[in-house]
């Protein structure tokens, strides 16, 4: 399983689109943070203004940390789009261009192919997002430099000390691994029923779109299905910038993405057993 | 050819929705054997290549090969299967000899540089090997296929249309690679063509199948030997001879005649006396053409299902 891993992995960084996700990161982290330079302080004045009145704030308030929080709100609703160019093609780019022929008249169980390409799907998301941490947090400590910070949960603002910052980033961008898995599980799935990978990297697209009007909107008929949609918990980051922090709620939120994760890869094995290949 | 049987099908069924590709074929082949597997387009070749390797699971029916239900024990037998389904399609971003490599890992083996390089200097691409496979024409990727289907010193050898694309001197090359394959290294060969010289050419059995049920089954030379050759005779005098023809019982050989041509149906140890008549006659016979068989064989038995 590891070599058909490795060979999965190798076959996802052969291609080009496998670093338009990174080098989307780079742009967006970059442009975000210029004009966090240019604009951030007077933001921040906007933002404190009525603590203002009553507290006399000092330090470095507009920070690196500050802008990897703001750059994570923004760009995870993003980040999916990136994923589902690779995950989508997994399984359809063999389809595409015909190398499932190949590929299952190998002495290998249909399974082992499937997980394999899925791991490596996983392990990319992975990368993707450690990079975005990595990148976003490094450029941003070293253009901004370090100092507390100062988070808006709920119209509450609350400041964390610069030495309680690091492990709830480095909790967060876990979690929003676990939430891109989930997305790249449903790319996946989408991956094994056609053989374009256009297909599903518009099809997930369409879903978390639409999941995620359904979930921004406040319509008491849609409050219901609410708590069924996914998208309703992939935001599950922010909890880790809650003071105290509501353990039972990101275990909640976990489970309910790692069920998700495990019923679209469940039912992508299923399909993918049973497949005829035709391209 | 031994007794062994590597693939043994009996009553394969495929649907897909409304489409019955393969009808209730039954076909064996065994040791050793080259086994041509003709049929026009659409008669389901492909379908039960696919089926043999498990590409697409059977509606119903059962297939064997080497002995073994390719449902129960598919990895181990397709340790022993190489095979080329339609044209062969690789990873275009890597260098042919990396495509090699990576099929090789995925089927296990332990797969030596030295043996990927014999390959592709089997199929003559060893100078190509560094060379990405999309900058291959389609008959490079034809051979690659090959060497691919070769890579893991397979017992059966499975060859959908390898031919196809490949200009003369490539389709002599294959062919004789098949004939190396046979006789020098005891290969198992199917071979699925739709260019039939080519199978007369290398196989020793074959079947015909027509709208995925099989029309015919057997040895190449009885299978063609059992039919009457065509046989034109170009003469300079016509109208004598037809009317020397009608005076005999040759007349019910006569198939037609066109211009100065005649054109008989024969058994071939028929068409010197036949010659001879026309010469006792005093009617010169410029030309004396027989047509090889298994083209209209094969015309025939198609044709005659589509009716």
């Amino acid at each position: 399983m590891i070599g058909l891993v490795k060979i999965e992995l190798y076959k996802i960084f052969r291609k080009w689109r496998s670093y338009i996700g990174f080098l989307a990161i780079v742009v967006l982290v970059t442009i975000i943070q210029v004009a966090m330079h240019i604009e951030g302080q007077r933001s921040i004045n906007f933002m404190t203004h009525n603590l203002q009145q009553s507290f006399l704030l000092v330090g470095n308030l507009l920070n690196g940390y500050l802008v990897s929080h703001l750059i994570l709100n923004s760009l995870v609703i993003h980040i999916p789009f990136l994923i589902t160019l690779v995950a989508g093609d997994l399984l359809a780019g063999e389809a595409t261009s015909g190398t499932y022929r190949m590929l299952i008249t190998r002495p290998v169980s249909r399974f082992n192919i499937v997980t394999s390409k899925f791991i490596a799907g996983i392990i990319y998301t992975c990368m993707i997002i450690l990079f975005l941490a990595v990148f976003s947090l490094g450029l941003g400590l070293s253009f901004f430099g370090s100092g507390d910070l100062l988070v808006v949960q709920n119209g509450t603002i609350i400041v964390f000390s610069k030495s309680d910052i690091l492990w709830r980033f480095l909790l967060a961008y876990s979690f929003s691994s676990l939430a891109m898995i989930v997305v790249a599980s449903l790319a996946f799935l989408f991956s094994s029923l056609v053989e374009n990978a256009i297909g599903p990297i518009i099809s997930t697209m369409t879903i978390i779109i639409i999941f995620m009007i359904i979930s921004g909107l406040d319509i008491s008929i849609f409050s219901d299905i609410k708590p069924y949609l996914f998208t309703n918990y992939m935001n599950g980051w922010r909890l880790f910038f809650d003071d105290p922090i509501n353990v039972r709620e990101i275990i909640k939120d976990s489970l309910v993405l790692l069920v998700h994760i495990f019923v679209f890869f469940g039912s992508t094995a299923i399909i993918f057993q049973k497949k005829d290949i035709l391209s | 050819m031994s007794d062994e049987k590597i693939i043994e099908i009996q009553n394969l069924n495929k649907q897909f929705k409304e489409i019955k590709a393969v009808d209730n074929l039954s076909l064996n082949v065994y040791k050793g054997d080259v086994f041509g597997f003709l049929g026009p387009n659409g008669a389901g070749k492909s379908t039960t290549i696919r089926l043999l390797l498990s590409l697409v699971k059977p509606t119903d029916g059962i297939i064997k090969l080497f002995g073994n239900s390719l449902r129960e024990k598919r990895i181990e037998i397709l340790k022993k299967i190489g095979a080329i389904v339609e044209k062969p399609d690789f990873y275009g971003y890597m260098t042919a000899y990396k495509n090699l490599e990576i099929l090789g890992k995925i089927s296990g083996s332990n797969i030596s540089k030295v043996r990927i390089m014999e390959m592709l200097e089997l199929v003559g691409l060893n100078k190509r090997y560094n060379s990405k496979v999309k900058t291959f024409s389609h008959g490079m990727k034809q051979r690659l296929g090959l060497a691919q289907a070769l890579l893991h010193d397979p017992e059966l050898i499975i060859l959908d249309e390898p031919t196809t694309g490949l200009d003369p001197q490539g389709m002599k090359e294959i062919r004789d690679l098949i004939l190396y394959l046979s006789k020098e290294k005891k290969k198992t060969i199917f071979l699925s063509s739709h260019i039939l010289y080519e199978v007369e050419l290398v196989a020793n059995r074959m079947v015909i199948i027509n709208k995925g049920h099989t029309k015919v089954e057997g040895n190449v030379s009885d299978l063609l030997n059992s039919n009457k050759l065509k046989v034109t005779f170009e003469v300079n005098e016509i109208e004598l001879a037809k009317s020397i023809i009608n005076e005999t019982t040759w007349l019910q050989k006569l198939d037609s005649s066109v211009g100065n041509k005649m054109i008989f149906l024969l058994d071939s140890d028929e068409i010197p006396f036949l010659n001879k008549l026309f010469v006792e006659n005093n009617i010169l016979v410029s030309s004396v053409i027989p047509t090889r068989s298994l083209e209209e064989y094969f015309l025939n038995i198609t044709e005659t299902d589509s009716k």
